[in-house]
């Protein structure tokens, strides 16, 4: 056939589709959405990864010395290097240090004496090499000469090189390898309990006929407006030493792995409901009926039918469960003791030791466990197929009095603990100084006298908060047009896919160093937003940018291509359409994203972290910042505040959803 | 219209304009104050000096000296004023600090001044370490109050010792430094092997140990004096306990950052930051001054806090804080096992 039309037809050019102006505008703007992931994500990676293979050690061969006798006659010139190699005093692992490391130079003069009348003299070999005298810095290749009393103040500073030393350092340094197994013990017992408790709570509200599931849904989905450390204030004020009900812990401490899981259970709980509830309420009610009509056992049901359809949301809930608790920090410094895990150790090489490369090392080895479980669940995902066909029936639950009653146990207890930490949290932020004085006040709500940028903190969270959902949902949702309506060039759109969900994938934390690397250098024509609100928001939208993506493109699916089409062949461009059929009918879920983008925006510390200024100070960093001060109920009292901003965002949320949904979603519903 | 009027009105104009430029002064400062001192501090050196406005960046001491590191290429700051003197001595082992005798340094204890002449920074006060004892919780376990370091390593303090971790907080790290050179390396390392025993857990921050025991969360928290008394007059039941060996103690200091284009400011800023007007200010919080004679007591504090100073070698601690840090985590945080 092929041949036959070779030799009939004359072989003219490849049919190439047509690109209009719109297309071209599409891909224009896709191509610069993408470019703002590249500079907002993986830029800055890269410029961490390369920052942690950046080594500091002392280079001896940059050294020389010369020593005098009594008389002050000088001897023969030595490198340090030679005299190590002499005296075999140093050995290669005593030379690697960090960038702020200093050598004594009398270590290479073992018979040193300060007392002693012998001079010394020292200098660079380059230009470049540094020494002090005392603590003043010389370079260069100019003799110094000391008598032995100075001398003994000099030290050799330490110089930069690449390579693999830092990653030895870490993984034979015993303190620090123990971090990573506790963080794995904590993030897979977290894990366990939350989506169990998680399955129990959705199960109950889809297949049970048990009351108030209203009320249970909206306090399952607290958690999720309060910063992740606050938990941690509430346990400490439950089962600390002067805990309210300490004894229940018989001793035990609720510092260390019991407080973090406990607290890992609080604020990861609302992520794993969403993604279970979803999962579960697409079952199909024939095959409860066939397991019925077969006479299977409810519990026989329950474990081939329910879980099987059940069980790619419980792998999926799994996984991201597992990276909050592995990447979250607030929680393990406020209540994990003496445990230390791999999001503390980050903070703690880098704030507490200025040890920026083995930060970055953290930072590698953090994004190990995440970039698994995330690639892991993109797999699982592909296998999932479509439970609901178009024959399906929902499942109905029918009232059965005793598992009722049981469905309706659990889901209380869960309630009580969630509403039980909120409300020790509101609690110990109006004692006055517990436990000696328990008179109420709002003393702990004057935070402009405390740590952490007092009521400024409080207005730049909110400003934050506010621009993030603005500038967030015009990039996500026009991003996500860009992707989904666009006819053809595959490359582009699957590059673009993969850039839209790495962020995912990279902790907070990670990405909070990876911008301090990347913008806070001068070279970087981006440096000037350093230190400004704009970068805070940069980061943000990035950090948040998936979720926000994946609910756009849901929605936008839903949108049949032909309207384009329709569109094209009245020759109305793709922007009008855009502005009088796209958006108002994604309306509800452009609302949700901005949403999820101002409710995280307020309560994230992770990534902001590291790169708030002083005159952007944030409410959650004061939070972290004054707990970290030992002010725990003012920094409880800045939670709530949190929280009470959170739950008025919320419901201003629902009343526009609801006026959108009257206003413009009538035709979902026939009249 | 005559040359000599307008001479006179160009000169007027000349001092107009210059003024102008004079009083647009903006210094950029970077502090570890207290947050609540910043407003007070600016508004008395405003009164001597208006021309000159203070543009605070502030945060805590680890984070200002990892920021100001981090910026070692393009400083952002004009002036350090109010950083730990340790910290200021690592930026002078960078080279980052403009070498400066403010006026009247001679005034100043010499330990509060650089060694270098001229000195890259000078100190406004100090604060010292101390013990917070919790007397309500210590009386309910039927434990005595310690006198010296070495008594927190008896058996009935145990876990009953909270700590700032040497590694994070500059307040643990004054400590292990001051008992390494109070005690001698060998029995520095055995008192602090008994110690460990009985910490409870090691914080980030210095002062939170103090908040700590005031709230009762720990009967004995490592920290400093500036917090206890603060502690104590907001209702904390702790008493303010110097050990007997002597006491580390860090400097607030103050310093130019080396290209600076605001040079002349920075010189009236350094002047005034240790004037003796600028001492009592600083008097309010802190009971050590960097200009003797001038200290009042401060509430809830000893008079004779400075006589618990030990001889501390900033040079010698900067040295050897790798060093020391190496080996403090490879005794400590090694062992740091769960408490559960």
């Amino acid at each position: 056939m092929a041949a036959v039309t070779d030799t009939l037809m004359p072989s003219g050019r490849l049919p190439r589709q047509h690109l209009d102006r719109d297309d071209m505008v599409k891909r224009g703007l896709m191509i610069v959405i993408s470019l703002y992931l590249i500079i907002s994500l993986a830029a800055p990676l890269y410029v961490m990864l390369s920052k942690s293979f950046s080594t500091y050690s002392f280079d001896l061969t940059a050294y020389e010395f010369q020593v005098s006798d009594a008389a002050g006659n000088f001897g023969q010139t030595a490198t340090a290097a030679t005299l190590n190699d002499r005296l075999s005093l140093l050995s290669p692992d005593k030379l690697a240090t960090n960038a702020d490391g200093r050598l004594a130079a009398t270590s290479f003069f073992p018979e040193f004496s300060f007392r002693s009348p012998v001079k010394y003299r020292i200098r660079g070999t380059t230009p470049d090499t540094a020494y002090l005298i005392g603590s003043d810095l010389h370079r260069g290749t100019e003799w110094q000469e000391l008598d032995s009393n100075t001398f003994r103040r000099v030290a050799l500073r330490s110089s930069r090189s690449t390579g693999l030393d830092n990653y030895i350092s870490y993984f034979s340094t015993p303190s620090l390898f123990r971090s990573v197994q506790n963080s794995l013990f904590i993030a897979v017992i977290s894990t366990v309990f939350t989506v169990g408790i998680a399955f129990g709570f959705a199960y109950a509200i889809s297949r049970s006929c048990m009351r108030f599931k209203g009320a249970f849904r909206m306090i399952a989905m607290a958690p999720i407006l309060v910063p992740s450390l606050l938990p941690g204030i509430a346990l400490i004020y439950l089962f600390g030493n002067q805990g309210m009900i300490r004894d229940v812990l018989f001793g035990t401490s609720i510092y260390g792995p019991l407080g973090i899981v406990i607290g890992s259970v609080f604020f990861t709980f609302p992520h794993a409901l969403i993604i279970i509830s979803t999962a579960l309420a697409i079952s199909d009610q024939r095959h409860y009926e066939a397991a019925a009509s077969l006479r299977a056992s409810k519990w026989r049901t329950f474990w081939t039918v329910t879980i099987p359809g059940a069980r790619f949301g419980l792998i999926s809930a799994a996984f991201v469960v597992f990276t909050l608790v592995i990447t979250d920090f607030g929680l393990p410094k406020v209540i994990g003791g003496q445990y230390n895990v791999l999001a503390v150790d980050i903070y703690k090489q880098v704030i507490g030791q200025q040890n920026f490369e083995m930060g970055a090392v953290v930072s590698v080895i953090l994004l190990i466990p995440a970039l698994a479980a995330f690639v892991v669940d993109r797999l699982v995902q592909k296998k999932q197929v479509a439970l609901l066909s178009a024959r399906s029936v929902p499942y109905a639950p029918k009232p059965n009095r005793k598992f009722d009653f049981y469905c309706l146990m659990w889901c209380t207890l869960v309630a009580i603990f969630i509403v039980g930490i909120l409300l020790v949290c509101q609690l110990a932020a109006l004692v006055k100084f517990w436990p000696y004085d328990l008179t109420l006040s709002l003393k702990n709500f004057a935070f402009n006298h405390m740590d952490g940028g007092g009521w400024g903190s409080y207005k730049n969270s909110i400003q934050l908060a506010a621009l993030t959902a603005v500038f967030g949902t015009i990039i996500v949702f026009t991003g996500a047009y860009m992707v989904e309506k666009t006819e053809g060039f595959w490359k582009g759109r699957a590059v673009f896919h993969f850039l839209a969900m790495l962020p995912m994938a990279v902790p907070g934390l990670v990405l909070g160093l990876a911008y301090i690397f990347f913008f806070n250098n001068p070279a970087n024509p981006l440096h000037p937003i350093y230190g400004t609100m704009a970068i805070l928001v940069v980061c943000t939208i990035t950090h948040f940018y998936t979720v926000g993506h994946l609910t756009a493109l849901t929605a936008l699916k839903q949108i049949d291509g032909e309207f384009e089409s329709v569109a094209a062949s009245l020759k109305q461009p793709f922007y009008k359409l855009f502005a009088k059929v796209t958006v108002p009918v994604c309306l509800p879920a452009i609302l949700d994203i901005s949403i999820y983008l101002f409710v995280n925006a307020m309560t994230t510390v992770s990534a902001v972290v590291f790169i708030y200024s002083a005159d952007t100070a944030l409410a959650s960093v004061a939070v972290l910042n004054m707990d970290d001060a030992g002010d725990i109920a003012p920094a409880a009292a800045m939670g709530m505040m949190i929280f009470y901003t959170n739950v008025l965002a919320r419901l201003v949320h629902a009343f526009l959803s609801r006026a959108v949904l009257a206003r413009t979603q009538a035709w979902r519903t026939r009249g | 219209m005559n040359t000599h009027r307008f001479a006179a009105l160009a000169a007027f104009a000349f001092t107009l304009l210059s003024s102008a430029a004079y009083a647009e002064t903006q210094l950029t400062v970077y502090t570890a104050f207290e947050a609540v001192d910043l407003q007070r501090y600016a508004d008395t050196f405003n009164a001597d000096h208006p021309d000159i406005k203070i543009n605070w960046v502030r945060d805590s001491t680890g984070v200002m000296t990892a920021k100001l590191l981090a910026e070692k290429d393009n400083p952002q700051a004009d002036v350090v004023w109010g950083v730990a003197a340790s910290s200021l001595l690592m930026l002078k082992g960078e080279g980052m600090l403009e070498a400066y005798a403010p006026a009247g340094v001679e005034k100043l204890d010499p330990k509060f001044v650089d060694s270098s002449t001229p000195p890259s920074w000078v100190g406004m006060d100090a604060y010292v370490a101390a013990i917070c004892y919790n007397t309500v919780e210590a009386k309910k376990l039927g434990l005595t109050p310690p006198k010296s370091w070495k008594d927190l390593t008896k058996p009935e303090y145990k876990d009953h010792i909270v700590m700032p971790n040497p590694a994070s907080s500059g307040t643990g790290f004054l400590d292990v430094s001051a008992w390494l050179q109070m005690f001698g390396e060998k029995d520095a390392w055995s008192f602090m092997d008994g110690l460990h025993t009985n910490i409870s857990s090691y914080t980030h921050s210095g002062s939170k140990p103090c908040k700590m025991a005031g709230a009762g969360e720990t009967v004995i928290g490592v920290s400093f004096e500036f917090p206890g008394a603060k502690a104590k007059s907001a209702g904390a039941p702790i008493d303010i306990i110097f050990p007997e060996e002597g006491s580390g103690w860090e400097a607030e200091a103050g310093a130019i950052m080396a290209g600076t284009s605001k040079l002349e400011a920075a010189k009236v800023l350094m002047d005034w930051s240790i004037s003796k007007k600028a001492n009592e200010m600083y008097n309010v919080g802190y009971a050590v001054l960097a200009m003797p004679g001038v200290a009042k007591p401060v509430e809830n504090l000893p008079t004779d806090v400075a006589s618990k100073m030990i001889k501390n070698d900033f040079e010698w601690a900067a040295t050897n804080r790798n060093a020391i840090l190496k080996e403090w985590s490879k005794r400590y945080d090694s062992k740091s096992e769960p408490k559960s």
